[in-house]
């Protein structure tokens, strides 16, 4: 089985998020950086099909030059090939983005043969376009299906389930198919030392590739108006039920 | 008169919120682009009054026997196929996993750009929105250039109201789809949950890090079960394999808004505060009084959840006489 995984690199917030003074990107001077959640996910489940049915996994990210970093935490994961589309540092509009990741494929294919999967993550946790593995899968002429939360190896190509408020929808896909999957998946995995040790010396490819602008441009990141938000303290311990259940009570939902 | 699409997101009939909200949002966009506010709905499902009810004057059915079930490739093109023939001005959806795949695949056809998860919009001849990124964390301020503009709106972002009473003609468009587009229809369906779901429970109670353990979370169980709510949870639980990842509430997870959100020792990250902010009322109960989930809450108990939410439940006990 032949996967290919793709990934983006993304700050790793906590209780707050900052934006740039010039308004164009999020303030990452005191935060870390991860790959995206759902595509980390993404890359677990692809390890995890090849450990069963043999294969490799090809993790390709389009992002800074730092984004070798995700690439190398891919190799400590199970990532068995590595590929770095360099933007230049700025993120891309999702139809530039989708026509560099789709050339990028197609040049891949055609030295190593044609990817069984291709998965990305559901949406970014950053931009949340919802649309970049869509448009790529179009490009290639290949069924996508997005949401997805389970996946078994058919000998006719996939069973997919799409998580829904009320339960699965099931998905019978060929191959070659591409999935947008979403955390949940599974529990991605730690890294071990020795994978650590291996990962700084995977081999990454650098492809160098452009795509003209699409019609959606960003002009600046800001942060949502605070809510003037007063917090009524209703008690200090268990004898704050009362005045609970006196709220809940008016809200009408006792 | 130029025309602005509602794409209906709907499963086999069943009309989700969310569409509402999509028509309630599209008929003053309509109105700021002089435009005629008219629905798709894709499949036979019959939504012409309820359609009419929030103000479409229009309801373009898109027809195929194909479309009996959702699948994402021929709703796409269906879609696709119908803007190529209608040719309007703009085309909406709500921001939903399905509205927003849906609009995906139709603008990766149409080889136009896709705005998801909007908050406002300025029409013009290009248009400029606030959108969400980071689930909600982040505003972004962006242009949108395209012949005809495609778009989604964020769930949640408003309430849905009927209005602008219509009686919708209805405009039967048969779609031309072959057999390559059944790769990706729903196959089958397992329900897991029936009754009230997580994302439309009146109630949410909700556990973190604090809950400290897999069985801690009976006492949170016990009270949704009094107040006929779900039990949902943080991405530091489902990581710990305490619950489901069903359960969680997050930029990840479910988007919930409840009438009441009840978080038990949360601290309110980012990735969890987005999936909760949409709730109408938020009550965090947290040793931490500094926790960012009881300063964003509106209530707030300032104690040790594993006594407070016995003590609520047997206070609903005492007052129901049980």
């Amino acid at each position: 089985m032949r996967v290919l995984v793709c990934v983006k690199r993304v700050p790793a917030p906590g209780a707050k998020i900052n934006v740039t003074g010039d308004g164009l990107a999020v303030d990452t001077t005191h935060l870390g950086f991860t790959t995206s959640p759902h595509e980390e996910c993404a890359l677990e489940e692809a390890v995890q099909i090849i450990e069963r049915e043999g294969g490799e996994v090809v993790v390709l990210t389009l992002g800074p030059a730092e984004a070798e970093e995700q690439l190398r935490y891919a190799a400590s994961v199970g990532g068995t090939g590595f590929v770095l589309i360099p933007n230049g540092g700025a993120d891309w509009d999702p139809q530039r983005t989708a026509s560099a990741i789709a050339d990028a494929i197609r040049a891949l294919e055609a030295d190593g043969g044609e990817f069984d999967l291709i998965m990305f993550g559901n949406e970014s946790a950053d931009a949340g376009g919802f649309q970049v593995g869509v448009r790529v899968a179009h490009k290639l002429g290949r069924p996508i299906v997005n949401g997805i939360k389970g996946i078994e190896v058919t000998p006719e190509g996939f069973t997919a389930h799409r998580a829904i408020d009320t339960g699965v929808e099931v998905y019978k896909l060929p191959k070659p198919a591409v999935m947008g999957v979403k955390e949940g998946i599974n529990l991605p995995r730690y890294p071990t030392m020795k994978g650590r040790l291996a990962s700084r010396k995977a081999e990454i490819a650098t492809m160098e590739l452009n795509a003209p602008a699409g019609g959606q441009a960003m002009l600046k990141l800001h942060r949502p108006p605070e809510q003037p938000s007063t917090t009524e303290i209703l008690g200090t311990g268990p004898e704050a039920a009362a005045a609970i259940v006196d709220l809940l009570d008016e809200l009408g939902v006792l | 008169m130029s025309i602005l699409l509602v794409v209906l997101e709907h499963d086999r009939g069943d009309l989700p919120v969310g569409s509402l909200e999509a028509l309630t949002v599209g008929r003053d966009l309509a109105a700021s682009m002089d435009a005629s506010l008219e629905a798709v709905v894709v499949g036979d499902a019959d939504l012409t009054a309820v359609a009419g009810e929030y103000g479409a004057t229009a309801v373009h059915q898109v027809t195929n026997e194909m479309l009996a079930d959702y699948g994402p490739d021929a709703w796409g093109e269906a879609v696709a196929q119908l803007v190529r023939s209608v040719a309007p001005a703009a085309v909406m959806a709500v921001g939903t996993d399905r509205g927003n795949e849906v609009m995906a695949q139709v603008a990766a056809r149409l080889d136009l750009p896709f705005v998801a998860n909007c908050l406002s919009v300025e029409a013009g001849d290009t248009w400029s929105m606030t959108r969400v990124q980071w689930g909600g964390s982040l505003l972004e301020d962006s242009t949108l250039t395209a012949d005809t503009k495609l778009v989604s709106f964020a769930h949640h972002a408003i309430e849905a109201a009927p209005g602008g009473a219509a009686s919708p003609t209805v405009k039967t468009f048969e779609a031309d789809l072959d057999h390559s587009y059944t790769a990706t229809m729903i196959t089958d369906r397992v329900v897991l949950a029936s009754g009230v779901t997580l994302s439309t429970a009146p109630v949410v109670v909700s556990g973190g890090r604090g809950v400290g353990s897999e069985d801690a979370f009976a006492p949170l169980e016990e009270l949704a079960e009094l107040l006929g709510g779900r039990v949902g949870c943080s991405r530091a639980v489902t990581n710990n394999g305490w619950r489901p990842h069903s359960d969680q509430v997050g930029q990840t997870g479910t988007r919930i808004a409840p009438e009441i959100y009840i978080a038990c020792g949360i601290s309110g990250a980012i990735q969890h505060w987005v999936g909760a902010m949409a709730s109408k009322n938020i009550l965090a109960i947290n040793t931490d009084s500094d926790a960012n989930m009881v300063t964003k809450a509106g209530y707030a108990v300032i104690a040790d959840l594993h006594e407070v939410v016995p003590a609520i439940s047997a206070e609903i006990r005492r007052r129901r006489g049980q």
